[in-house]
């Protein structure tokens, strides 16, 4: 069996039906137990107070907004090598998720950073390179909409994902590349030293688990729409021929 | 409920902002999504009756 046996939409959409009700309810469940356990569960931080509370959302979110635009330069790039649809639209599928989850993550970070860092925004390589990340999918989606024929809009929205996996992948890094900025290294990390305290790690592995499997769900249900979509357009220009 | 001291309103916007848009993300698509189908199996039925006749 291959990989690319997916590339069929009736082969994909079986195998979506198959896994989506597990996803949804995993993701209920991870995202339940990761922010209740978290919220009501874990101890105030000795510097930041309860605002350490703020990650289980913050870091999941932000997460998910640079996997998202991964997942869509990966799907592109399927796209404009081998010309798979069901690739294409997969990636449109995933835009708006990860637009929700990077305003999440601008919006829970400046909550955050006004009692800790005296400011709501400040022009720090990390906040930043998310910023532009967030203009990169609005401008994605405003692609995908603006372009009427579909294999058109995919190879021209395909090139914006591959320019936009820099400011992907500089928000997940700048803080490696420039040591200024107010934001902080990574939370997670597989050095114990760097990482945070077990009591902090252990809700916020479940709430990421639970939004990344939110995710697949939105992702898998979403492409299943724009496949409908893509259908229902097609039969409608063949009635239109017929008639 | 735990004692959020004086960041109570810092920690409540943000879930509150958070859980809102991720409701309304995913009701957004159940209703898009209903809708395609929707559409979809309407078409279907009036292409096959197309066919038919």
């Amino acid at each position: 069996m291959s990989l690319w046996e997916y590339a069929n939409p009736v082969k994909f959409l079986a195998l979506s039906a198959r896994v989506q009700p597990f996803a949804w309810a995993a993701a209920a469940v991870g995202i339940v137990v990761g922010l209740a356990w978290g919220f009501f569960g874990t101890p105030d931080d000795f510097r930041q107070g309860s605002t350490v509370k703020i990650i289980y959302i913050h870091v999941p979110a932000a997460w998910i907004a640079i996997n998202a635009w991964i997942m869509m330069l990966v799907a592109s790039l399927v796209w404009l090598v081998r010309r798979h649809h069901v690739s294409a639209l997969a990636a449109k599928a995933a835009a708006p998720v990860g637009l929700v989850m990077t305003v999440i993550g601008l919006l829970t970070g400046a909550i955050w950073g006004q009692p800790m860092w005296g400011t709501w925004w400040a022009w720090d390589p990390r906040l930043t390179s998310f910023l532009i990340l967030f203009l990169f999918y609005l401008g994605y989606i405003a692609l995908w909409e603006a372009v009427e024929d579909p294999d058109t809009a995919a190879d021209l929205t395909s090139v914006l994902c591959l320019v936009g996996s820099v400011f992907a992948l500089m928000s997940r890094y700048a803080v490696l590349f420039w040591s200024q900025g107010l934001h902080q290294g990574a939370t997670l990390s597989l050095d114990k030293e760097e990482n945070i305290s077990d009591v902090f790690w252990l809700p916020l592995v479940v709430s990421i688990g639970g939004f990344t499997l939110l995710f697949i769900a939105l992702v898998l249900y979403r492409t299943g729409t724009e496949i409908a979509l893509r259908r229902t357009r097609a039969l409608g220009v063949r009635l239109d021929k017929g008639a | 409920m735990p004692d959020l001291g004086k960041y109570a309103a810092e920690v409540l916007s943000a879930y509150g902002v958070s859980l809102v848009l991720i409701l309304g993300l995913v009701a957004v698509t159940l209703r898009r999504g209903a809708r395609a189908r929707a559409a979809l199996r309407q078409i279907e039925e009036e292409t096959s009756r197309h066919g038919k006749s």
